[in-house]
């Protein structure tokens, strides 16, 4: 089994681009469970077509401690499990402990099967703090991919990210497997998020191309594939779940100082 | 033995380089030939460095608020805090109203993990419903743990709304155990919430009587208060409120009235005493009514400042009765105690206060120290402009108060004030290192390695402090006495106080019990034989078996 966890800038596409692998990988015949680690609990949507699911910390509150699996755990698309650990309304309680609450529920409640080959934990926005850290400490998620793209902001959020896996990576054992780009069609983006992936020690996964299918997808409810297999966007998924599940590419990333990651912008960010 | 520089130099050679520079400047070695002697207290404790400090929510709810008999205090956390902090500190109460006594009970909101994640503001408005329905009493207090500052909980927003509901004097006190450097901190918000929310919420606008006054900083362990109101009583003095010994509610709010506030302990009420004189013009006498020369010096101060001629002499008297009674029951105690030394460790005030106590029974104190004091408990008040404010102290919001506009009127005209100053301790605590002798030694924040190494070289006949260091010393053969919570004794304060413990400090001295200190292996032999010559039968049976 292998435990991968999506980390990103928010709003840079970590649920999208990972429901959509997701739905490749279940294609191509993998066994995939999805643990949505964000309090909006919308990891699974598009793999359940709508907002459908009752997260792990609502059935823990509203049930007690007495709670079966299928209470938290419905099939998606292709017969992947998905499961949201969701959280505390807005500016309230601690949405970090929630997600450690939740991850140690579905260990306790048997959630990782032998026959799984893939979990993927889709994580909120930057690791803020502890609790968002929770899937890559203590060895749960050995994986890491970063979604970025050429935007100083996203950038910023992927380099600072590294920091946090560079962190865990001696006690959990955990590696970034590489950075996948969803694109903003910003200037050179291909060359700039190589050269930034390669800077980090890492690999560009797969450059995913800005397409409105994937909006169009998402207003109906469904990953593209669901939606439209024969689409070329249907097949840049394909080829980027094909790429994580081939890769063999695992690093300890080497973040960059403020400085030189600036530099590389210069370098690459500005066609002229 | 005395201490020399260089003695102390050694001791603190132990230290890394940098923790040797931080505790040189909390140790000092008494010196009246200088002019002042500077020490650094009130600062954060080296980390693993073993200390006897507590936090801001002990300081709160522990010392401040807890006492108060007639109100709930809500403990909103974890079930630890509010177990841990639930009759420890020996703060007696008997209810004035039946039923009207909570101390016993232990209230907490019991946090566990979903409210961690979820919040815990729903729950606490829940328990507030339930103890207003059970108990109903007469005003409520929330504090919060750490763990309520980290998640976010509005627990003022709660308060207030509870307030709203109920009609009850419900308040809520943000003094998470990580606020601050000490319980110091704790004190600072419990007295700032106590200010703002309870006292002059009484319709009282006249003392009930001539001589009325409050006790600020008197938490009534094992019983001392009651002795102090004993004494004030016969003398002719009405007790408005204590804070917080055995207080109320009901009493507090009414504190604005009294045309004296007496502070014994310093540290943890000066905020509220300065705040009353600045907003109902009412001064405050530094008193001490540990120890019968302080008691004595403290009582006539007091009739001094009323200076009613009357009064003064109804002072006399009762002094004089009060000696007579306890004067002879002294006599067998001081006989023990005479010629002995003390190390005097106590949290804010009672490092200073034991001293005189020790001295009249003729124990010498060679060591005191405060455990969560600030400067101006060792060197006076008239250090205050020169404490430079740092991060931790200043995030511990002070409270501006300004005059009451319908009730400020000041007690005694401000000629008097001014002479009165010059006499008594008015709205001034002098410190403790002015009263300590010459080679003595004063040290902030004492830790472990400290208390071993002091205790080596100065070999005290008693190590007074409390039950977190008590059994370091017991275990190097030195007797203890508790000053904090009194081993289970008391009342200390006042005359008879005395008695009780000059009685419980010789009975340390006393008890055999040290005689065993030293097991029976360390001086006489485990095993005990006679080597006898071999003669020829016995070598042969050996031999043969």
């Amino acid at each position: 089994m292998r435990q991968i966890a999506i980390y990103g800038k928010g709003g840079i596409g970590k649920s999208t681009t990972t429901q959509n692998t997701v739905a490749a990988l279940a294609e191509l015949g993998k066994k995939v469970m999805v643990v949505g680690c964000d309090p909006k609990a919308d990891s699974t949507r598009l793999l359940l077509h709508g907002l459908n699911q009752k997260t792990v910390l609502d059935t823990l509150r509203d049930e007690g401690e007495d709670i079966d699996l299928e209470d938290i755990m419905r099939l998606g698309y292709g017969n992947t499990k998905c499961v949201e650990s969701g959280g505390p309304e807005p500016g309230v309680g601690c949405a970090g402990r929630g997600i450690i609450t939740s991850i140690n529920m579905l260990e306790s409640l048997g959630a990782y099967t032998p026959d799984l080959d893939y979990v993927f934990y889709d994580v909120l926005g930057d690791v803020v703090c502890g609790g968002f850290a929770m899937p890559i400490r203590e060895g749960k998620a050995r994986e890491i991919y970063i979604v970025a793209s050429g935007e100083m902001m996203a950038m910023y959020a992927a380099n600072n990210i590294s920091k946090g896996i560079k962190k865990f990576a001696d006690s959990g054992g955990v590696r970034l497997g590489g950075i996948i780009c969803n694109s903003r069609k910003v200037d050179n983006e291909h060359e700039l998020l190589k050269a930034f992936a390669e800077e980090l020690g890492s690999q560009l996964i797969h450059f995913v191309p800005r397409d409105n299918i994937v909006q169009r997808a998402e207003i109906n409810k469904k990953t593209v594939i669901d939606y439209d297999p024969t689409v070329p966007q249907a097949d840049e998924y394909r080829t980027l779940a094909r790429n994580i599940d081939g890769n063999d590419m695992f690093v300890i990333p080497k973040p960059m100082t403020q400085d030189r990651l600036e530099e590389l912008l210069m370098t690459y960010g500005i066609l002229d | 033995m005395a201490i020399n520089e260089k003695m102390l130099e050694e001791i603190l050679n132990k230290y890394p380089a940098k923790v040797k520079r931080n505790r040189k400047k909390h140790i000092l070695i008494r010196d009246s030939a200088l002019e002042t002697q500077e020490i650094e207290a009130n600062t954060r404790t080296i980390p693993g460095i073993v200390t006897n400090r507590g936090c801001a929510f002990a300081g709160c709810k522990g010392v401040v608020l807890g006492p108060l008999k007639d109100m709930v205090h809500i403990v909103h956390g974890p079930i630890g805090c509010a177990y841990y902090s639930w009759l420890t500190r020996r703060n007696k109460a008997r209810a004035d109203e039946p039923k009207k006594n909570f101390l016993a009970y232990c209230v907490s909101t019991d946090m566990q993990e979903s409210d961690i994640v979820f919040g815990g503001e729903k729950k606490l408005a829940r328990m507030i419903d339930e103890v207003v329905e059970i108990f109903k009493p007469n005003a409520i207090t929330i504090s919060a743990t750490c763990p309520v500052g980290l998640i976010g909980d509005d627990i003022q927003a709660v308060a207030k709304a509870a307030r709203a509901k109920h009609g009850l004097n419900i308040t809520a006190y943000s003094c998470e155990g990580y606020k601050g450097v000490s319980q110091s901190a704790g004190h600072h918000i419990a007295n700032n919430g106590l200010m703002e929310n309870i006292i002059g919420e009484g319709d009282w606008e006249e003392p009930p009587s001539k001589y009325t006054i409050n006790i600020l900083g008197e938490y009534n362990i094992g019983g001392d208060s009651w002795e102090v109101e004993r004494i004030l009583n016969e003398i002719g003095y009405e007790v408005q409120a204590v804070m917080t010994g055995n207080g109320s509610y009901e009493k507090l709010k009414n504190a604005h009235v009294a045309q004296l506030n007496l502070v014994q302990c310093h540290r943890s009420i000066n905020y509220i005493a300065t705040m009353l004189e600045t907003k109902y013009g009412t001064p405050w006498l530094k008193v001490n009514f540990i120890g019968i020369r302080a008691t004595i010096e403290s009582l006539r101060n007091m009739a001094r400042y009323f200076g009613d001629e009357a009064l003064i002499k109804r002072t006399e008297e009762v002094i004089e009765k009060e000696l007579a009674e306890i004067e002879p029951q002294l006599e067998p105690y001081r006989k023990i105690c005479s010629g002995k030394t003390a190390f005097c460790f106590v949290g804010g005030s009672r490092g200073h206060h034991y001293q005189g106590l020790y001295e009249e029974l003729g124990v010498t104190t060679v060591l005191a120290g405060y455990e969560f004091a600030h400067r101006d408990d060792y060197e006076g008040r008239d250090v205050l402009p020169n404490i430079k404010a740092d991060a931790d102290s200043k995030n511990i919001p002070d409270l501006h108060v300004t005059p009451d506009e319908r009730r400020y009127r000041l007690k005694i005209p401000a000629e008097r004030m001014e002479e009165l100053k010059q006499e008594i301790p008015l709205s001034n605590y002098k410190g403790m290192i002015d009263d300590m002798t010459d080679g003595s030694i004063v040290v902030d924040d004492l830790n472990h390695y400290e208390t071993e190494e002091f205790i080596r070289i100065l070999k005290p006949d008693i190590f007074s402090s409390g039950i977190k260091d008590k059994y370091i010393p017991q275990k190097m053969g030195i007797p203890t006495k508790q000053l904090h919570n009194y081993d289970y004794s008391g009342p200390y304060a006042g005359f008879r106080g005395a008695v009780n413990f000059a009685r419980d400090v010789a009975m340390g001295f006393a008890t055999p019990t040290w005689n065993f200190i030293m097991p029976p292996w360390k001086n006489q032999p485990l095993l005990e034989g006679t080597v006898e010559d071999c003669t020829a039968n016995t070598c042969v049976e050996e031999v043969a078996t």
